[in-house]
């Protein structure tokens, strides 16, 4: 009976124990995008705030891909759960846009450079938004297999070339990006692509570009698809983001080339959701993982350029593989020679009436 | 006398009548009866009802418009569209100042997203003018409107807000049928060919959902047959057969089944190693509508077999002997007397798989290419990609109405009392 009730005592301190220790630690939800990419934030921010703050617990969430909708859910119950973000900078306007996410401040918010520049001036015009804190900058551009061309492929217009390079090709299933490198292989003026595709003649004109070469393509809705694609020769060349195309070629030997020509930048970056409980605990993290350092650190882990002007000479060595990430970089001035920006107000006003247009033209 | 009016009046042991007593007791087990199912009651509501409720409120809401613009919108209604005069200047006063009250509550855009679903370009009308209205402080504000952006200059612009003020809209219906409303005359005209989606997605979704229900009864059938009349240890070893798959990951076999068929895969390897096709002509049988009748029948077949089964267990052997021994030729003794009998499991079994089909989309998604997704790929992208919900719940219910339509179809025909599900 006494050992009994000892038992029971000790328990019972126990769990009060593990409730103190509750109320003290703070855990923040962190949502990304899970696999190697939320695996390279956890080593370059998570694993170092959580050593310097051991009261906080950071919990990884993947469902970054289902963000929007989960973030407007969320705001609309008024049951904010999560306490950061990382969504691409397009979904960051329409949140920005609905109020459902906080306006950060970035001078304020925000660690300055080493050197004291401010925030706002190391990001530059990374910042499109004003509830955007940016992180990475990322392509979406094409990779290829070596041993199943002819020849090197150089230039974008090589993917609507039948002739020289038969054999499929994936890309992605919307018109972003497709369209524009239609029109570029059509002749536009890059410059000029964006006026083109405002009209719905160049809309047609983009969409009988593709139809040269919609027999041959395969249609992607998941980053990883493209890299597996090509591991299993299903295509001869696909786009896709280009850390995955890093990961394919550097750490799976795959025998795949990187094309840069007309890659598309895109940027991806932290959110706060407006209504998170641990807001002041949020932003002093987000103030660390956004400094100069911790920045450069990620690139350690993946092949995606730090936002940060002061990052870049502080990129280094891949962690495990040991090789210079510099030129792997898509912001590398020999992979940059040809670039386009996504073009977030264009795509703003004409993202619903193109996709409209090209499921049709995907459906005939 | 007496004695016969006491005995006409029955009473239990403490006096009180039977009739009251039994009442009481009836109401008792009626009350815990009720409570025992209002969990359920209260669930269903929360987690169907409301939902459901709710999506039929989203798909006709339009009061954005007028929440955002209220002053405008009224003032509007003075203004005669077909003029072909810009409105006038009250209106211009009242657009800037709630639009200078929208930017503070950071609301203007949402008008701007509504209207860009009509018309493209609104939406950055709408954001550009949050920035602009904050160095307009005096009249006339047409000019200064106008001079910000040459749009607000155009009838079109006008027309547009006019158009799309009401409380309610039939407008996210009409884009769910590719109609859509002409601005300019409010007249209700079909998209052209290149533009139009959903009424094809729909039929293609109908087309494929009943192909698979097809082949998994054709594919299920005899299996269920089987399963039902080999002895019973032999039988439940054989439907862990069929549930396993049922257990195992929905990602994991639709992906396996992207290794088969795929044109490197096992299938067209093998297709090519004994010559039945050569290297230059591998099959495309993953990435369109094959890829997703394939993988689909193969994922909804316990569906099937499972109704088919407990039907066809309770189907006394005796019956076709009794046939065959009357004379009956084998097979007309199954078709005659056999078969009509699996009828419920055979309803069961094709309404369970035909409505879970219509309403997939992770397994079109993966591999169905551009031929073989469903309109639920669509309404997918609505909620969680475009963020359209007015758009994505129109064809949802939509899509709930033909299911219950078929649903009711199906009791007139066959009758619902003679489903079986096991």
């Amino acid at each position: 009976m006494k050992k009994f009730i000892r038992a029971m005592a000790a328990t019972a301190v126990m769990v009060m124990v593990g409730f103190v220790g509750q109320a003290m630690a703070t855990e923040l939800v962190v949502v990304s995008w899970g696999g190697a990419y939320t695996a390279s934030q956890q080593k370059a921010y998570h694993a170092p705030y959580m050593k310097l703050n051991p009261g906080i617990t950071i919990i990884n969430d993947d469902s970054a891909g289902s963000a929007v909708a989960k973030l407007r859910a969320m705001s609309q119950a008024g049951n904010v759960t999560w306490d950061l973000v990382d969504a691409v900078a397009s979904d960051t306007m329409i949140l920005c846009d609905e109020g459902i996410i906080e306006v950060i401040d970035h001078d304020r918010d925000l660690a300055p450079a080493p050197d004291g520049t401010p925030a706002s001036k190391d990001f530059g015009g990374f910042i499109v938004s004003e509830c955007f804190v940016p992180q990475i900058v990322y392509s979406t551009t094409f990779g290829y297999r070596k041993d199943l061309v002819s020849r090197p492929m150089s230039s974008i217009c090589d993917i609507f070339d039948l002739k020289s390079f038969p054999g499929k090709r994936s890309l992605e299933k919307k018109p972003i990006n497709n369209l524009e490198w239609a029109l570029i292989c059509d002749g536009v003026a890059p410059a000029k692509v964006y006026d083109v595709l405002g009209t719905s003649a160049g809309v047609d004109r983009a969409l009988a570009k593709l139809d040269t070469i919609k027999s041959q393509v395969v249609w992607w809705t998941a980053g990883a698809q493209t890299p597996q694609l090509l591991a299993d020769g299903e295509v001869i060349v696909g786009s896709t983001y280009n850390g995955r195309l890093f990961a394919l070629i550097e750490e799976q030997k795959q025998p795949v080339a990187m094309l840069w020509d007309w890659q598309v930048f895109d940027l991806d970056g932290w959110v706060v959701p407006k209504g998170t409980k641990n807001k002041a605990e949020v932003m002093k993290f987000l103030r660390f993982a956004t400094d100069t350092q911790r920045l450069a650190d990620q690139a350690k882990f993946i092949s995606y350029g730090p936002t940060r002007a002061s990052s870049a000479p502080l990129v280094g060595k891949h962690a495990t593989l040991g090789i210079e990430m510099a030129p792997h970089m898509p912001t590398d001035p020999n992979n940059a020679k040809t670039t386009l920006l996504f073009n977030y107000e264009f795509w703003a006003d004409h993202r619903d009436d193109l996709d409209a247009r090209f499921n049709a033209w995907l459906l005939k | 006398m007496e004695i016969s009016q006491e005995k006409s009046v029955l009473v239990t042991a403490d006096g009180t009548p039977l009739k009251i007593s039994l009442a009481r007791a009836q109401r008792r087990s009626k009350i815990v009866a009720f409570s025992m199912v209002l969990p359920l009651l209260i669930f269903i509501l929360i987690a169907f009802l409301i939902p459901i409720a709710d999506m039929l409120s989203l798909s006709v809401d339009n009061s954005i418009t007028k929440e955002i613009l209220p002053k405008s919108v009224i003032a509007l209604q003075n203004w005669d569209e077909t003029s072909g005069e810009l409105p006038d200047e009250v209106v211009f006063a009242a657009m800037v100042e709630e639009i200078k009250k929208a930017k503070i509550a950071r609301k203007h855009t949402r008008v701007g997203q509504r209207l860009n679903y009509e018309s493209s370009g609104f939406s950055s009308l709408f954001r550009k003018a949050g920035r602009k209205v904050k160095i307009i402080k005096k009249p006339p504000y047409k000019e200064a409107l106008i001079k910000s952006d040459k749009r607000w200059g155009q009838i079109y612009t006008w027309q547009v807000i006019k158009q799309f003020s009401t409380e309610y809209t039939d407008g996210y219906y009409l884009a769910a049928l590719d109609f859509k409303r002409n601005p300019t005359t409010g007249k209700v005209e079909s998209l052209p060919g290149k533009e139009s989606i959903y009424l094809k997605l729909f039929w293609r979704t109908m087309l494929l959902s009943s192909l698979i229900t097809f082949l998994t009864f054709i594919i299920g059938f005899p299996l269920a047959y089987m399963l039902a009349t080999v002895s019973t240890r032999l039988s439940n070893i054989l439907i862990i057969f069929v549930l396993l798959p049922f257990w195992t990951s929905l990602l994991v076999r639709t992906t396996s089944w992207i290794a088969l068929l795929q044109q490197e895969g096992v299938i067209n390897d093998f297709l090519v190693l004994v010559g039945i096709i050569n290297n230059d002509g591998r099959l495309a049988m993953i990435h369109n509508a094959t890829g997703t009748v394939v993988a689909m029948t193969h994922i909804l077949l316990p569906f099937m077999i499972l109704p088919l089964f407990s039907v066809m267990k309770t189907i006394p052997k005796s019956y076709v002997r009794a046939a065959v021994s009357l004379g009956a030729h084998p097979w007309k003794a199954f078709w005659k007397v056999y078969f009509p009998n699996t009828g419920p499991g055979i309803g069961a079994g094709s309404i369970l798989v035909f409505i879970i089909a219509i309403g997939y989309y992770i397994t079109p998604a993966l591999v169905g290419g551009s031929s073989g997704t469903f309109i639920s790929n669509r309404i997918a992208y609505h909620i969680s990609s475009s963020l359209n919900w007015g758009l994505g719940s129109a064809l949802g219910v939509i899509l709930l109405g033909i299911v219950l339509a078929l649903f009711m179809l199906y009791d007139r025909i066959v009758g619902i009392d003679n489903m079986k599900l096991g």
